[in-house]
């Protein structure tokens, strides 16, 4: 075998061993989940265990793990779409019809993203309370869909001036009306900046919990909040139906996440590298 | 309002209102961020308490700042800013120099590569409670948690680490889970390194560690800053993981803005203090952005002499 090759089989060999060693803890928990109470707190810790699927049965199919999941597919689903619906217009706004304003507004918007959660906490649970929108659906998905939509914007706008405005102007003197251009000339075209769009804000929002456990209580609570809470609502023996109640929780968006490897490295670098 | 534009004889000024479709997203915004920020400014100057009614004056022109002035006369205000500015820094400079690592062992072709970026990104991809569980009930914990017997096993003194060094263990479990974010910006930086350019470094002598400083380097520069700025803007907001492990204890000593306003806002129920810390925390949030770009323009300026 040559140097080279060696060198490479080493290099791989530490590489694997770092990347393991960062991921041993999703793993422990996955693990964990599949281990009865008392293996699960066997001391020192059980390798090699028989599993069992009880964890799963109890806290995520027979307990209110389901309930939770609907809160959060539900209002994740929705703010996305609906910050996409707001960002889409913008991002053709900003990204055809520049004016001396353009650039202004689009640093605007992306300052509110960095206004701290906690800095304006107060007054939301306050309208919240008076609009009646604590612990409702609709309250944290108006809220995320302005927490994502500067994102939207910013990234869409990004994917579109990618697209030449003679493609658009074709459509035109075929009269295609702006609906047109946006369903048959435009989306088509942005399938896959719309999915690492999509997909860095479903992130966001389904792990989101800052105002998720500030302005819900229990009827419109996302995962984050239940398992915030879940070691409360035990009795002396949790960790394994913890865990369960946890990999529940993450296993989508970590499957989506590693599908979608690409989009996300996308998503992330549209600052760096415009 | 669009339908006009595309009348017959108004077709040459196609576009000219399509430039207000922005206009929702930035009332939308506008509804969303000022309106709540405008109101926490108002509050800051009110001596509004929920538990008690009828609370909710104006603190009247010679005491306006008076929940401004209490915050900065009390002793715990200055820990939990330390606490808050050394758990930013401290993450931000463990996933930089982690992150930078994870990158340049990915940039590089060897079998298992795939596998290697897509556990390496894993920890990112986790809820921040779920990871906050998993670190202090599995992990850390002293009696059962797999802590406990790598110690023992090395004949080491078992502790129980989020007691012994609180904040260094939510620093230590906050850059677990933010140096996938660094790295994939890092490795994209390296991806778009053009070959040619090292190729050519190479030709003129430079070893690995001539070529890190001198042509990577400088390339990554603009995705360095991208990085850390983003980080900076969400490590600041660190919630969750100090809720579930220790609950901004013991005493204070792990407490940052954002949770000693949770405190403020829902355990004492104190709207007029919890809003003027949340006037602190967005000059803080801002202060940071500033003094960041400025460190950035600086290092630019020294590069260009």
């Amino acid at each position: 075998m040559s140097r080279k090759r060696l060198g490479t089989l080493a290099w791989a060999a530490g590489t694997l061993l770092v990347a393991f060693t960062m991921f041993f803890p999703i793993l422990w928990m996955v693990l964990t989940s599949f281990k009865t109470e008392n293996d699960a707190i066997a001391f020192p810790p059980k390798w090699f265990f028989t599993p069992t699927f009880e964890n799963w049965r109890v806290a995520v199919f027979g307990g209110p793990v389901l309930e939770f999941m609907g809160n959060t597919v539900w209002i994740t689903v929705a703010s996305t779409l609906l910050a996409l619906a707001l960002g889409f217009p913008a991002a053709y706004a900003m990204a055809y019809y520049r004016t001396k304003r353009t650039d202004g507004s689009m640093l605007w918007m992306m300052s509110t993203r960095m206004l701290p959660p906690a800095g304006v906490i107060v007054p939301l649970f306050v309208i919240f309370r008076d609009l009646s929108l604590l612990d409702t659906h609709l309250g944290l998905i108006l809220l995320f869909a302005g927490m994502n939509l500067p994102l939207v914007v910013w990234m869409v706008t990004g994917f579109m001036e990618d697209v030449p405005f003679a493609l658009i102007e074709a459509a035109r003197l075929d009269g295609a009306t702006l609906w047109q251009e946006f369903t048959r000339v435009l989306l088509p075209l942005l399938v896959p900046g719309l999915a690492a769009t999509a997909l860095l804000a479903l992130i966001f929002t389904w792990n989101e919990f800052f105002f998720a456990v500030n302005l819900t209580t229990r009827a419109a609570s996302p995962l984050s909040v239940y398992v915030s809470t879940f070691k409360a609502a035990q009795g002396d023996l949790f960790v394994a139906k913890m865990s369960a109640a946890a990999t529940a929780s993450v296993i989508p968006v970590l499957i989506a996440g590693w599908i979608a490897q690409r989009q996300l490295v996308t998503g992330l670098t549209m600052g760096a590298v415009k | 309002m669009t339908t006009s534009m595309i009348q017959p004889k108004r077709r040459r000024r196609i576009g000219e209102g399509r430039r207000f479709l922005s206009a929702p997203a930035i009332v939308y915004l506008i509804l969303l961020t000022q309106i709540p920020f405008a109101l926490t400014i108002y509050y800051s100057f009110t001596n509004w308490n929920l538990l008690r009614p009828g609370s909710a004056g104006f603190l009247g022109i010679g005491s306006m700042f008076r929940n401004y002035q209490r915050i900065l006369q009390n002793p715990d205000f200055w820990q939990v800013l330390t606490n808050t500015v050394v758990l930013t820094l401290s993450v931000v400079l463990v996933t930089f120099v982690l992150g930078m690592a994870f990158a340049l062992l990915l940039n590089r072709p060897f079998p298992g590569r795939t596998l290697a970026r897509t556990l390496l990104i894993s920890p990112f991809l986790m809820m921040p409670v779920a990871s906050a569980v998993v670190w202090k009930y599995l992990l850390l914990d002293p009696a059962f948690g797999l802590s406990a017997w790598v110690s023992r096993t090395l004949g080491l003194p078992a502790v129980y680490l989020v007691e012994r060094a609180p904040l260094a263990s939510i620093i230590g479990i906050v850059s677990w889970q933010w140096t996938p974010f660094v790295m994939l910006i890092l490795l994209a930086g390296l991806q778009s390194l053009p070959e040619d350019v090292v190729e050519a470094a190479r030709l003129d002598g430079a070893g690995p560690l001539g070529l890190f400083r001198f042509v990577t380097l400088p390339h990554l520069r603009r995705f360095i800053e991208i990085a850390l700025l983003l980080e900076i803007i969400f490590v600041l907001n660190v919630f969750g993981e100090i809720f579930v492990i220790t609950s901004g204890g013991p005493g204070i000593q792990t407490t940052n803005l954002p949770y000693q306003i949770f405190l403020e806002a829902f355990s004492r129920w104190n709207i007029g203090r919890a809003s003027a810390y949340g006037i602190f925390a967005i000059v803080l949030a801002n202060l940071a952005v500033i003094l960041f770009l400025q460190v950035v323009r600086r290092a630019r300026q020294e590069e260009g002499r």
